[in-house]
């Protein structure tokens, strides 16, 4: 009976761990369609900006007020990450529009320069976070359950972040405009939006979320210069799955994957259970290509 | 269009070059400003061929200074650089200067078996300090034995294998894991798990532990494998904390370490509930995962940064003005360390640096090491040392709960256990 909880629990758990990963790329690969594979490094960047505040506090504030660190770091990451995200579009991606391929090979190169700008600044051996106090310990919901603070803190996390990105995709003016240049980029151009201006601003965002993943994973996580190579295909496997272009299919594909990798690991082991999980993707998207949720385009591609 | 194209590749150049021209300033200001040679790097390679070419003799250096495994071996890097230059700064060896020829296995096997080549027909040095991982010895094995050259091979490994033409100065089995099983099951319990990334070194590690425990009383109830950077382990704990062992074995390599012992701390367990016994956790990894979560837990190696010896505290001097008061020392790093030193000695000894008349001389040879006194067998060209088990203290450092009292005989194919002999028939 506890097994079967926490299991269920960890599932969940490792769920929202997928599910914050693959957010960002759910805008940047989901709506742009731009092979991102630069995704990891954003996260990469993340991690190391919540590194970054840690030792300013340590340096700069009175020990008091460290534990309060980890909150302002969520905002800082995803400023961080937002600007290079940013600054990636306006410099490289927004030449690649459009030649799947070359964008691809592109952000391959642009992940190797930031893995090595990181080993360059950070150095090559990983970097400590210590997390704060109030994140330590579970808890305790029977004898033999303790649901860790971190774990339920993350969840708590991919939820506040969807609802943000919910509410700026479907309610706010900037996402209307986001949407309508997705859908059909030159009726939008007609209509007098700044294609330009939205493009760099929607790949900066999913940047940014990234930054917010790369905060999380530091409680519990390695934070080194090959952060990202551990998470991007697990992402890349989310949004595909999840199919491509729909944040409801993300969402669902994550939770999946989470709840059946737990359970195939619980019952082979660590190895084989990816495997299984891979396996169960391909037989899927054999039976339906375009992933869970598909997305009903009236474009002629 | 073709014009953007131009423009992209423009860019992409500049870019570039700004990214490798930062990793170049990297290298010759933040870097190393005592051991000057690891800068001049390859470009030491131009004089004309002869490991004793007048009052010079060329040493190679090969590890992986980019990949995966740098995180790992540019420390051991720099340590052999240290000793070389204390050998040449003491007049050198048979009164000729060293020079090293710095070459990068980039964590990559093939290029390891490549570059070793490379040192030895084209550059002519005397002898090789290098590798990391059990792959890449492997791989620059065959070379070594077809050149007749000379490696030293630094770091612990699996045992079962004691080739004529590698020097091995890390642990090989029964000088880490055999004796730490056996510390353990007196001391902590005897209900084992065992963890490890699923490669050579963790399962034929396992394998070894396995029939220890049989012989000697241990209970095995768990073991399980997970692919390397592997990140999330709470299943795996879930299976822990169902097993309820007494001890977890952790072979695990590289960054799953921190994702482990985080996972571990915040499921409730601590070092008081479960003692977890690593082996490849040193001084330098205990620094990424964070000593919050490994507080109290157990290492096994030969040497820690704070062995008690006077050499040790010279050489952890020495180390730190060199490279900076933030650096620590671990054992491959003292290994690596020490190996320059010990080849140094071999060829005083021997009057010349002719492979075969080194390693006739190397036989029996001892040294006063940071890790206290180490001898070279001359059976199987591994070395004696002192097994050591430290525990985390809150400082990062270890502090030593038991060691051998002696150097402990090298056994690579653990002859000398009787429940080790279906492991040796199969070699």
């Amino acid at each position: 009976m506890e097994i079967t909880i926490i299991q269920l629990f960890n599932g969940l758990s490792m769920g929202s761990i997928l599910l914050l990963i693959a957010l960002g790329l759910a805008v940047t690969f989901g709506l742009m369609n731009v092979i991102n594979m630069a995704h990891g490094e954003l996260i990469m960047i993340g991690a190391y900006a919540t590194y970054i505040t840690q030792n300013l506090f340590n340096d700069y504030l009175p020990a008091s007020l460290f534990n309060w660190y980890f909150v302002l770091s969520i905002p800082v990451s995803f400023m961080v990450a937002f600007l290079i995200g940013w600054l990636l579009e306006v410099s490289l991606i927004r030449f690649l529009y459009g030649r799947p391929l070359d964008s691809l090979l592109a952000t391959w190169g642009i992940a190797l320069m930031l893995q090595q700008l990181a080993r360059t600044i950070f150095g090559a051996p990983n970097v400590a976070v210590k997390s704060p106090t109030w994140l330590d310990g579970g808890f305790r919901l029977m004898d033999g359950v303790v649901l860790p603070y971190k774990r339920l803190f993350i969840i708590l996390l991919v939820i506040v972040t969807l609802v943000a990105m919910f509410l700026y995709i479907y309610r706010s003016h900037a996402g209307r405009r986001m949407r309508a240049v997705m859908q059909n980029r030159d009726m939008a151009a007609c209509l007098g939006i700044s294609t330009r201006r939205v493009d760099s601003m929607t790949f900066a965002i999913g940047s940014g979320v990234a930054g917010i993943a790369g905060c999380a994973l530091t409680l519990m996580g390695p934070i080194g210069p090959s952060l990202g190579t551990y998470y991007i295909v697990d992402a890349f496997m989310v949004v595909v799955l999840g199919g491509v272009g729909k944040l409801v299919g993300t969402i669902v594909g994550a939770v999946g994957i989470g709840v059946t990798g737990t359970m195939f690991e619980y019952w082979t082991n660590a190895s084989l259970g990816k495997v299984l999980v891979f396996l169960c993707i391909v037989a899927f998207l054999q039976w339906k290509p375009k992933g869970l949720v598909a997305m009903k385009t009236r474009s002629l591609d | 269009m073709k014009r953007k194209i131009v423009k992209n590749l423009a860019f992409l150049t500049v870019a570039l070059s700004v990214v490798l021209a930062g990793c170049g300033a990297n290298n010759t200001t933040s870097g190393d400003p005592a051991p000057a040679p690891s800068n001049t790097g390859t470009n030491t390679t131009t004089g004309s061929g002869g490991a004793t070419d007048g009052d010079e003799i060329k040493v190679g250096i090969l590890h992986s200074l980019s990949g995966t495994m740098a995180i790992s071996e540019v420390s051991v890097k720099d340590a052999e650089m240290m000793a070389i230059e204390e050998i040449n700064a003491n007049g050198g060896v048979l009164g000729k200067q060293l020079v090293p020829v710095v070459e990068d296995g980039a964590s990559d096997w093939p290029t390891f078996a490549e570059k070793a080549r490379k040192l030895i027909s084209e550059d002519q040095v005397a002898t090789v300090f290098g590798g990391w991982t059990s792959s890449s010895r492997k791989a620059m094995l065959p070379v070594f034995e077809e050149l007749n050259g000379l490696l030293w091979y630094p770091v612990q490994y699996e045992g079962l294998e004691s080739s004529p033409n590698i020097f091995y100065t890390g642990a090989t089995t029964n000088q880490q894991i055999v004796p730490a099983v056996s510390w353990l099951l007196e001391n902590r319990g005897t209900k084992f798990f065992l963890l490890g990334s699923d490669y050579v070194f963790p399962q034929t590690a396992n394998k070894i532990i396995k029939e220890q425990l049989n012989a000697e009383g241990g209970e095995l109830v768990g073991e399980e494998y997970t692919p390397l950077g592997h990140t999330d382990y709470s299943t795996l704990i879930a299976k822990i904390q169902q097993a309820k062992p007494e001890v977890i074995f952790n072979t695990l390599n590289g960054d799953s370490n921190v994702a482990f012992f985080k996972q571990l701390k915040d499921a409730g367990i601590s070092a008081d509930d479960i003692t977890v016994l690593s082996v490849s956790v040193a001084e330098e990894e205990i620094r990424g995962i964070g000593v919050d979560v490994l507080e109290g837990h157990l290492a096994a190696w030969n040497y820690y940064q704070t062995t008690d010896t006077p050499e040790n505290k010279t050489f952890v001097e020495n180390y730190k003005a060199a490279y900076g008061d933030d650096r620590v020392t671990a054992d491959p790093i003292e290994a690596g360390y020490d190996a320059v030193y010990l080849w140094a000695a071999a060829v005083e000894k021997a009057g010349t640096t002719d492979v075969d008349a080194v390693k006739e001389a190397a036989k029996g040879l001892e040294w006063d090491a940071p890790g206290g006194k180490i001898t070279i067998d001359g059976d199987n060209q591994h070395i004696y040392k002192t097994v050591r088990i430290g525990e985390v203290q809150s400082d990062g450092q270890f502090q030593e709960l038991w060691n051998s009292g002696e150097p402990v005989k090298p056994d690579p194919y653990l002859e000398t256990y009787e429940w080790a002999s279906s492991l040796s028939s199969s070699k």
